[in-house]
């Protein structure tokens, strides 16, 4: 409501640029990579209280929480990942919750912080780290890396390589083979960060797009308040806001949940032979 | 969007965020968690000893009730039984006794009555004797008429 300049395809632009320190590849999203950090430590913070304080007995609301994400993640990690990894639950477990709290920042209120931290000096802040195909690519192929890690691990060298080339059309095909796993391979990390990725950016996309509804106004809040058309265009604004901030409520833990366990999936099915 | 180094930044904040999980988070909360079950198991067991020995209490002391009730009968009876013998007893001795105070009295007064007699017959005989001696206007030799007076005593 406050970026009048260059009218709605500017502040929708604004909205959707990141703070960026260096050029070309080098460059760095500071902002994605500082809220990601922020919640990371936070998710660890919290969930090391909670450990740390662990006891045997009646436990706190804090070790409860803590408790309840835990076996929730314990239960399907063992319900899909089949053998005994000390990696796969903490990761899921990390996975679900970053992601959950990465995505939760799509329900601060659009302007909040771009306007913020323009007060105090930033051009740009983009506070949702998941519309940055950057961090989103980054869970993703951390995952890949993991599954190409677990399938050396568990299948062995020459097992995983004669994968590759003899599966699943046999020795015959093997250059399509090769080729088919290949694909088959880096469809999961591209779909895994592109589906997060996209859920989000239509999301905020949709969140700024009701926001332009009133930015005609500026900041003449008289004259918004005061004319017909202003505060209808404000209910509105308000009413079709609150109903896409409560389906997201429904979307942030969902999009956590199928990336956390997509991967768990994706580590089962390197894990397992043939 | 365009894929810069933010992407390793994101690779190196999840690794270490899985290495903090899987470090700090997940062995600690696990064991506290198994040891809740094992303590939970532990009571539950614990518990359903105990209630078991409830129930093993629960009968002993129906058993003992049971003997310690039959006892207090038995010796209810016993004390029932002991108090109509030392009815019947005290019975017996007051009749055998009455009946033996009944004999001596009776005998008692049959003695009485001989000794009336004798001494009536006594009196008899010295009325007698006065009366004679006072027809006779003499007196009458007691010793000498002895056997005489005797045999009348006798008659009478």
């Amino acid at each position: 409501m406050s970026e009048n300049t260059g009218g709605v395809t500017g502040y929708i632009q604004h909205h959707l640029t990141h703070w960026q320190v260096g050029e070309g590849f080098w460059a760095l999203h500071l902002d994605s990579l500082f809220m990601s950090f922020l919640l990371g430590s936070l998710f660890c913070f919290f969930f090391w209280v909670g450990a740390h304080r662990a006891t045997a007995g009646t436990p706190g609301p804090l070790q409860n929480a803590v408790e309840m994400m835990l076996e929730f993640i314990d239960g399907i990690c063992r319900d899909t990942f089949h053998g005994k990894n000390p990696i796969v639950a903490p990761m899921a477990l990390t996975l679900f919750v970053w992601i959950f709290l990465l995505n939760l920042m799509d329900l601060v209120p659009i302007d909040l912080a771009p306007d913020t931290m323009g007060a105090l000096g930033w051009e740009y802040f983009k506070i949702l780290p998941s519309v940055n195909l950057n961090i989103t690519f980054g869970l993703s192929l951390s995952v890949l890396a993991l599954i190409i890690g677990f399938s050396f691990y568990y299948k062995g060298v020459g097992g995983f390589t004669k994968e590759l080339l003899t599966h699943p059309f046999g020795p015959y095909l093997l250059p399509f083979n090769l080729l088919l796993n290949i694909v088959e391979l880096l469809a999961k990390p591209i779909s895994l960060s592109l589906r997060l990725f996209g859920n989000l950016y239509a999301a905020e996309l949709i969140f700024i797009l009701i926001a332009t509804l009133t930015l005609g106004f500026g900041t003449a809040w008289g004259e918004m308040l005061t004319s017909f058309s202003g505060l209808t265009l404000l209910i509105g604004q308000t009413i079709l806001a609150a109903v896409w901030a409560i389906f997201h409520i429904l979307v942030v833990p969902l999009q956590a949940f199928i990336f956390m366990m997509l991967s768990v999936v994706y580590l089962s099915m390197a894990a397992e032979h043939h | 969007m365009d894929i810069n180094a933010t992407l390793l930044g994101q690779m190196l904040g999840f690794a270490l965020f899985v290495w903090f999980t899987m470090k700090f988070v997940w062995p600690s909360l696990q064991s506290a968690m198994k040891d809740r079950q094992e303590r939970i198991s532990d009571g539950l067991a614990a518990s359903e000893r105990g209630r078991k020995e409830l129930e093993q209490a629960e009968a002993q002391q129906a058993e003992l009730l049971k003997e310690a009730r039959q006892q207090a009968s038995d010796i209810l009876e016993q004390a029932n039984k002991r108090a109509n013998d030392i009815i019947s007893e005290a019975r017996e001795t007051a009749r055998s006794e009455g009946e033996r105070q009944l004999a001596q009295a009776k005998a008692q007064i049959e003695q009485e009555i001989a000794q009336a007699k004798t001494d009536l017959r006594d009196h008899v005989i010295t009325l007698a004797i006065t009366g004679a001696s006072r027809v006779l206007e003499r007196e009458v030799d007691a010793k000498a008429h002895n056997d005489l007076l005797q045999d009348l005593a006798k008659q009478l």
